[in-house]
């Protein structure tokens, strides 16, 4: 692969049509104003612990999302705050939160059978790498002395029907979380079908990684980043 | 046969050395700490402790651990900010652990309790944690066979009993008590309150008394 002969399809006249771009990176909480404006009308959604549950703050009442926790809940409101904390009410997080207008609790095994059986629109997650087809690492980092934890991460990536990650592009030492092929134990193969990072949206699939939006760099930037090949989404953006 | 028990110690007096025994919650809600820490008081160890976590801060299910009293733990998501006592066993090499994921534990639970002999599922398939089961493709997608997760005692907490022992329990308290109840041979819950046969809507019943051996009342 040679980053440099798809850096230069991407400038081809007529393949950038489907690229919106801003001037500048996007702040984490730009990220989840951008991942909850994407989901669709009447959604039901699970927003994972950490980054992805910022983007309740920024669903809309007229989307009429539904939030399920893994825990057993859907109808989940906001973060509880004074006398609304209850220590039975709580999210996947172990965070207290509150329940909204036709609420329903369940059990475990129903709480992923909801999962696993399609019912969930979307879910929202971080991750380690995602690689160019898809696969997701997000749950271990496969050192020797890591004590491993999985949680609900492989219920979640297998189950929903659209996979959404939220991550940075880069780690900290400045290497791509988009990869050919993950190194860190994988989660689910691939899931994913949306990266929104700080730099770029990414549609990922088995035809590879299209570039939906950039933000603060061109696709040519982006593509000396990233060390698998892009290409500009198709005009729809979807 | 149900039984209801003045205290939490007599719920717990037959548990045995080396038996499976699952603990409902997930974090603090719905653990049901008084049964624990009756079990830690009555000297049961090499136990088996099925929950989907490893004990959190220094009590409950932590102090077990604490206490070398659990042999191994069957559970997703054992490392957290306050597992301190589980992450210094682990790291001693002092327990077993078995990694599963959060939604094939639950299954594996209900499995036993339904009689199923195993299943296959997608979750896990092509992960570490999948190394060495067979896998199979259905319906198009990978899968991966896993087993029912049996138990001797299951301790669960509930809001409320009947005197038929059906349960109902509170907000996401309910998490992994109507499976556990169900998948072990003997069933323990402490609830907060105790109503005569009658005083439950059998339409809202969530485990009915059927999965339940004995009955402590916490205050």
């Amino acid at each position: 692969m040679s980053i440099e002969s798809n850096s230069q399809t991407g400038t081809q006249a007529g393949i950038r049509t489907g690229i919106q771009s801003s001037d500048t990176p996007l702040g984490r909480d730009d990220l989840a104003r951008l991942v909850a404006r994407d989901i669709k009308p009447g959604s039901f959604v699970n927003l994972g612990i950490g980054q992805p549950t910022l983007v309740s703050n920024y669903l809309e009442p007229e989307q009429n999302i539904t939030l399920h926790t893994e825990n057993g809940m859907l109808g989940m409101g906001p973060v509880a705050t004074g006398g609304q904390i209850d220590g039975d009410l709580i999210n996947a997080g172990k965070i207290p939160v509150t329940e909204l207008p036709g609420a329903s609790y369940f059990h475990h095994a129903d709480s992923f059978a909801i999962m696993r059986g399609g019912h969930l629109d979307i879910c929202v997650l971080g991750a380690f790498q995602v690689s160019a087809t898809g696969d997701l690492a997000n749950w271990h980092t496969g050192a020797p002395d890591a004590i491993p934890a999985v949680g609900g991460a492989m219920d979640l990536a297998t189950g929903a029907k659209d996979v959404f990650v939220m991550m940075t592009l880069l780690t900290r030492d400045g290497a791509s979380k988009i990869v050919e092929a993950c190194t860190y134990p994988i989660t689910g193969i691939g899931c994913v079908t949306r990266v929104y990072t700080d730099k770029a949206v990414f549609l990922t699939g088995p035809d590879g990684v299209q570039v939906r939006e950039t933000f603060g760099c061109t696709l040519e930037e982006l593509q000396d980043m990233v060390p698998v090949p892009l290409k500009a989404a198709s005009a729809d953006g979807s | 046969m149900l039984n209801f028990l003045d205290t939490v110690g007599e719920a717990v007096a037959g548990i045995k050395d080396g038996s499976t025994v699952m603990i409902g919650g997930f974090g603090n809600a719905g653990q049901p700490f008084e049964l624990i820490d009756a079990l830690l008081d009555g000297g049961a160890t090499g136990l088996t402790v099925v929950n989907n976590n490893a004990g959190q801060g220094d009590q409950g299910l932590a102090l077990l651990i604490k206490e070398g009293r659990v042999r191994k733990m069957i559970c997703s998501f054992p490392r957290q900010s306050d597992s301190w006592h589980f992450d210094e066993k682990y790291r001693a090499g002092q327990i077993e652990l078995e990694l599963v994921p959060q939604g094939n534990l639950a299954e594996r639970i209900r499995a036993a309790g339904a009689g199923i002999g195993g299943f296959f599922t997608p979750t896990g398939y092509g992960t570490m944690l999948a190394e060495g089961k067979e896998t199979r493709i259905l319906d198009g997608r990978g899968q991966v066979f896993e087993t029912p997760i049996h138990a001797d005692v299951a301790l669960i907490k509930a809001l409320t009993a009947d005197g038929t022992g059906n349960l109902v329990y509170r907000k996401t308290a309910r998490n992994f008590g109507p499976i556990m109840a169900a998948a072990a041979k003997h069933t323990i819950a402490q609830v907060s309150e105790i109503v005569p046969t009658g005083g439950l809507d059998p339409e809202n019943i969530v485990t009915p008394g059927i999965y339940v051996n004995s009955i402590v009342k916490v205050a």
